[in-house]
């Protein structure tokens, strides 16, 4: 499967129609981030009752702009104590993943320009999906060099909550998307997406069961560190997070890739799990329709990430790695051997399924005869507290007395 | 298959040329520079430019590996190490701790060069093209071959070394891990146990038994002694009352 764009060699024409891709996606991209800034605002805002950003442009829908404008004026702070090389590249550590990320994701169908055979995507790698993996995990390093280079204790710790984050929840989230490959067969992220093409039960998210999205879904929240896993921003205990000593435009790029990361990561959920463009067509502009049924469907995960904002808490930080390590990492291995099984026989499949469930239960009987031990040893080590207690009365009892008179 | 100097096409050479300026200059860099984090940043570049090294030689699933494992991962604990350990300072390279290390460094680089030459021949600006057989023309993609190889082939030893990383996995918690202190007793309660021959028994010997004595006192404070901790000591006074740090549950 080669990129129908460069088989017969590489000409001007060729190298033009690539560079116009990648032009065209980061601008779609920008604008997309500007109006899911105001989006996320106005949704927010109708679900406290209130009213939201109103007064530049129709609907408020210049507010992103005016907001950029004015941070872009700013003045540029930076820490006595920041490292400044290392200061001013975090930020574009973070944008520049989560725009790659965006390059690997099928947009819509393959159209004919100028007698070239041109797929909507800016490239199309035989690992696609790996690409996606790979540039997630480089991700992390923004927000951990952003927090150590300024210098400042909260930052710090605002990056090493964030860095551990990350890379916990990169686990699970390889594993569901290997799922999805065992079941299309391909890496490439156009192959994954034919793949499921013909009818909506093709899906990735049937096809392997819901099980491996649900945990995509929550994984790539918590690498994105939306709420309710947006721990990285705590702003009660973190003053801001990583980013405490950004100002002016550093600041505004990390919001940037924030929202740029959070559309990729709908945008990568419709690719594995959804189709991507795949949806009904229709005769007339055939190129259309699949880039709008890719908009559409992309536009549902952004909008129920605003909606998640508005109705979840915060997690605690132990129940974050908890729920990372202790129940989604099995959870997803458990699946996968699943998935490997029905793809030799359903027998197979709903013989380890079984034998899984039966797993779970024994450990997790094992695990709860561990904490009843370890209970009853903290209720015997309580009563040695108890002792010393007492000890420490009579000690006060005795000194009555000779010392106790002071008072 | 005749030696290349230089890669087939223009696209090819020019890819090949600034990814190996990018790893020369990352790996210069993590040599070179004074600040360890810096370093690791150096590095993070070289290994990237490595990565597009190997996708020039249609290695795309190599490229990809790397840049998760090495740079995702390993570099993101290195400089975990650094950060939070707190050696993020310059280090004072001049005072040399072994001199005889500078001479024999140099001895190895070349001993190292001359066996990758001979090793690998005619081939020798990129070594043998593959171990699992031919990559290309067989009109499956690297990742496919690679895939089979390994699953077929070379199946016993990708399982052996699964099941080595487990058991290092493994290994390294137990080595790690630290009986818990808050569960289960402490060396203080232990010891005030010891004391009074069972907590309970402690408790009610304490308490219960006879007239203040000089004895019974001597006794009380050599068991708080031994206990080892500060619970119970007076923080302060109030309104006549001593107040005492109470035992945390």
């Amino acid at each position: 499967m080669q990129d129908p764009l460069f088989i017969h060699g590489v000409g001007l024409g060729v190298v033009i129609i690539a560079i116009v891709k990648v032009l065209v996606v980061f601008a779609v991209l920008l604008v997309a981030v500007m109006l899911m800034i105001w989006l996320e605002r106005k949704v927010i805002s109708d679900m406290q009752n209130r009213i939201g950003p109103n007064r530049a442009g129709p609907f408020g829908l210049l507010q992103s702009l005016a907001d950029g404008i004015k941070l872009f004026f700013k003045e540029d702070l930076m820490p006595d104590r920041a490292d400044r090389i290392v200061f001013k590249l975090a930020p574009y550590l973070t944008l520049v993943p989560a725009f790659l990320v965006f390059t690997v994701v099928p947009l819509g169908g393959v159209v004919t320009i100028a007698h070239h055979r041109v797929e909507l995507q800016v490239a199309d790698p035989p690992i696609g999906i790996l690409f996606l993996l790979a540039f997630s995990s480089i991700s992390v390093y923004g927000a951990m060099l952003a927090g150590w280079s300024s210098g400042s204790k909260y930052p710090l710790l605002g990056s090493v909550r964030a860095s551990a984050q990350m890379i916990s929840y990169e686990a699970a989230m390889g594993l569901s998307v290997v799922a999805v490959v065992l079941q299309t067969h391909t890496l490439s992220t156009r192959g994954i997406v034919l793949a499921q093409a013909p009818h909506f039960w093709d899906w990735g998210v049937f096809r392997t069961g819901i099980v491996p999205f649900l945990i995509f879904w929550v994984a790539a929240t918590a690498e994105l560190n939306r709420p309710p896993f947006d721990l990285v921003e705590g702003e009660q205990e973190l003053v801001g997070g990583f980013n405490t000593e950004y100002s002016s435009i550093r600041f505004a790029l990390f919001y940037l890739a924030e929202f740029m990361n959070m559309i990729t990561m709908s945008a990568v959920m419709v690719t594995l799990f959804f189709g991507g463009p795949d949806g009904p067509g229709f005769p007339f502009l055939r190129w259309l329709w699949p880039i709008l049924w890719f908009a559409g469907k992309t536009f549902v995960f952004l909008y129920v990430y605003v909606w998640i904002r508005a109705a979840l808490p915060r997690l605690r930080y132990d129940h974050l790695m908890d729920l990372g390590w202790k129940r989604l990492i099995p959870i997803s291995l458990g699946w996968l051997l699943v998935i490997a099984g029905v793809i030799i026989s359903p027998a197979w499949g709903f013989g380890i399924l079984g034998g899984c469930v039966v797993a779970a239960v024994v450990l997790y009987q094992a695990l709860k005869v561990a904490r009843r031990r370890r209970e009853i040893e903290a209720g015997a080590a309580g009563l040695g507290r108890a002792a010393r207690v007492a000890a420490e009365v009579q000690l006060r009892q005795l000194a009555g007395p000779h010392e106790g008179g002071a008072s | 298959m005749t030696p290349h100097l230089l890669a087939a096409t223009l696209p090819d050479g020019l890819t090949f040329a600034i990814a190996g300026v990018i790893a020369l200059v990352g790996s210069l860099g993590v040599v070179l520079s004074r600040n360890p984090v810096h370093s690791a940043l150096m590095l993070i570049m070289s290994l990237f430019g490595v990565a597009v090294l190997f996708v020039e030689q249609d290695a795309q699933f190599l490229a990809a590996v790397q840049v998760i494992v090495y740079a995702g991962a390993i570099v993101v604990l290195f400089l975990f190490v650094i950060m939070l350990l707190g050696v993020d300072r310059s280090e004072a390279i001049a005072t040399e701790p072994m001199p005889a290390q500078r001479l024999m460094a140099v001895g190895l680089g070349i001993l190292a060069l001359v066996e990758i030459a001979l090793l690998s021949r005619e081939r020798w600006p990129l070594g043998a093209h593959s171990v699992a057989g031919k990559a290309r023309g067989t009109g499956h993609s690297n990742v496919y071959v690679l895939g089979r190889s390994l699953f077929t082939t070379y199946l016993l030893p990708f399982e052996v070394t699964s099941a080595l990383l487990v058991i290092a996995v493994i290994g390294a918690i137990v080595l790690a891990r630290r009986p818990r202190t808050s569960a289960g007793p402490t060396e203080g309660e232990a010891a005030a146990a010891e004391a009074g021959g069972g907590p309970l028994v402690d408790a009610g010997e304490l308490v219960g038994s006879g007239a203040p004595s000089a004895e019974r006192r001597v006794e009380a404070e050599e068991a708080l002694a031994r206990a080892g901790d500060r619970i119970g000591e007076p923080v302060g006074e109030q309104e006549g009352l001593t107040v005492v740090r109470r035992p945390e549950q």
